[in-house]
């Protein structure tokens, strides 16, 4: 298949010489037609960057970026033609209009009959699980109703490529799923259309895409398919540690010989610190446990368990996502 | 070519339709914008009034009130409707579309248009109504070529105005702040731009809307005709001429700025 969507040592960078950023370093991705493929890494590592470069709202600083063979900032208005974007987060329309006067307005945009507009409108509704909203007023929908109707709207052109920039942000589990099965199936039954996507959520790289590049402080660091990915992890030992505290600063383990990276997820709820260790040898992990016990902290489980997609990030990193979105806030 | 002519025309239909379907779901905002300006006006009137000055005056002052709503209209509801529309990613949508951004300005212009006409046409039936508004309409085209003239140079820069939104949200709020006063001044909203000093006649002549009220005045509680008022015709045509392809320009030019800046799409700038 040929590459449907392709960047050439892409970079972007924000601010003057003093306080350069840079958003992506050298990014070159390419995408296949009929690809689910995405973008995972922790907020501020570039995914949103390179979305808008790819959809024409952003110029890139230096490098080329193509889709469907059209270059991205001499050919906008062909790309245009066929694209989509649906970000999370943002619900495009007027709150004072019903769900379905807002999709006969965004499928205008596209040019779509009326006839055509109203009927692709009501089988995405209904697809969706929306359609008894479709005379509220936009205003009055939930979050995740918001989010049912911002796909359809991406979808209503039934574009070639849709971009999804993180699109199921602040969505409860339910929604999330079923705007996730929703996309999966548009794109491998349906449409047979292709996808790029953003995220932070290692569930949903790992559900839906057919290959994932995991980026960080814009670049590039791995891109193969999920199960690959994960794969080269088998062998190195990987455990879930929970402690009983949310209050300390964990970094010290970090110093424990044979550590290769680890992350933290503190639930204030519950009290409890979730540690996701990996480690060149299973011993290592008693030694963990020993220097959380001189720190004066209570172990209250150490199981190994198998490789996520967070896990090649730590692997690449040293970090989870949350402790690289602290150190880049920081 | 004739798709995307199509498709842009579909879309400055369809941001019409949103404009004025959004515009009068609420009908009481509907009496708030008819309603509210004749205490704005009573207030004039009576003040001319009590001076003695005639009563073509209280004609001068209803003709203001009625045209300041579309001024009203073109600063707050078509220059920052983009800041707007930033804020809530729709600005974002129509930037991926395949479309002309003039389009949907063409849109929110005529919608605009439309939803004030409703609102100025009742300021002008119950003020004319109420204050006896003394009526000397010679030549019903020549005052309607004016006002369309004036509509079109008015949202003409309201266009402009737009683009300068797009990138500069809150700063170019602002500006619109500053504006909206002063205009109302200098255009003479309520008394003949005649009286006011000379300097400030000559500040007047660069806003659209001094010629455009000066000349329905002329025409409709003056009198006049197109052989008085041919000067404001050529005036607006050439406020129309240069403000549209301005707005294009700058338009595109801000959309420009913004890819290469990365703020087109940054809410809360």
């Amino acid at each position: 298949m040929p590459d449907y969507v392709e960047t050439i040592n892409l970079c972007r960078t924000f601010g003057k010489k003093k306080e350069l950023v840079k958003a992506l370093d050298e990014v070159s991705i390419s995408i296949k037609e009929g690809e689910i493929f995405g973008l995972l890494g922790p907020n501020g590592a570039g995914k949103t960057t390179l979305i808008k470069i790819l959809t024409t709202l952003l110029l890139p600083t230096r490098g080329e970026a193509y889709v469907a063979d059209f270059n991205v900032v001499k050919e906008a208005d062909r790309v245009r033609k066929i694209i989509n974007l649906v970000s999370g987060g943002e619900t495009p329309g007027y709150g004072i209009l019903s769900v379905k006067e807002n999709l006969w307005f965004f499928s205008q945009l596209y040019g779509l009959p009326s006839s055509v507009a109203k009927e692709r409108s009501k089988r995405l509704m209904a697809d969706l699980d929306f359609e008894q909203y479709a005379n509220t007023r936009m205003s009055k929908l939930s979050t995740g109703y918001k989010q049912r109707m911002s796909l359809a709207r991406g979808l209503l052109s039934d574009p070639k490529i849709l971009f999804l920039d993180e699109p199921t942000l602040g969505l409860d589990v339910l929604t999330a799923k079923k705007l996730r099965n929703y996309v999966i199936d548009w794109a491998k039954r349906e449409r047979k259309g292709t996808v790029l996507l953003t995220t932070h959520y290692m569930i949903e790289a790992d559900e839906m895409c057919d290959r994932v590049a995991i980026i960080s402080n814009g670049k590039i660091l791995a891109c193969d398919s999920p199960q690959v990915l994960k794969e080269d992890l088998r062998r190195t030992p990987i455990a879930k540690i929970e402690v009983s505290s949310i209050q300390i600063d964990f970094s010290f383990i970090e110093k424990v010989k044979g550590i290769i990276g680890y992350s933290e997820t503190r639930n204030i709820q519950t009290g409890v610190t979730h540690l996701r260790v990996m480690v060149d040898d299973r011993r290592v992990f008693a030694e963990i446990e020993s220097k959380l016990t001189e720190a004066k902290l209570k172990v209250l489980s150490v199981n190994e368990t198998e490789p996520t997609l967070e896990d090649v990030y730590i692997r690449l990193v040293g970090k989870g996502f949350e402790e690289a979105e602290e150190k880049a806030h920081a | 070519m004739l798709d995307d002519l199509v498709r842009n025309l579909r879309v400055a239909y369809a941001r019409l339709w949103v404009r004025v379907k959004g515009g009068n779901r609420e009908p009481e905002w509907l009496i708030f914008d008819m309603f509210l300006p004749i205490f704005t006006l009573s207030a004039y009137v009576y003040l001319y009034k009590m001076l003695g000055v005639g009563a073509e005056f209280a004609g001068f002052v209803v003709i203001g009130g009625t045209m300041l709503a579309f001024w009203t209209n073109v600063l707050w509801n078509m220059s920052a409707q983009f800041y707007w529309e930033k804020e809530t990613g729709t600005l974002e949508a129509y930037l991926v579309a395949p479309i002309s951004r003039m389009a949907i300005l063409l849109g929110m212009a005529l919608g605009g248009f439309v939803n004030t006409t409703l609102r100025a046409v009742a300021i002008l039936t119950v003020g004319s109504l109420i204050f006896q508004v003394p009526i000397a309409l010679n030549e019903p085209f020549t005052a309607l070529l004016i006002f369309f003239l004036t509509i079109a140079a008015l949202y003409s820069l309201g266009m402009l105005f737009a683009s300068l939104f797009l990138l500069y949200g809150r700063e170019a709020w602002h500006t619109a702040s500053l504006l909206q006063e002063p205009v109302q001044f200098i255009s003479g909203s309520f008394y003949p731009v005649r009286y006011l000093p000379t300097l400030l006649q000559l500040l007047a002549s660069l806003v659209p809307l001094t010629f455009g009220l000066d000349g329905i005045r002329r025409t409709a509680i003056s009198g006049e005709g197109i052989a008085q008022v041919w000067p404001h015709v050529i005036a607006l045509i050439v406020f129309t001429l240069i403000l549209l392809p301005l707005a294009k320009l700058a338009l595109n030019f801000m959309e420009n700025l913004g890819k290469k800046e990365g703020r087109l799409t940054l809410r809360w700038q």
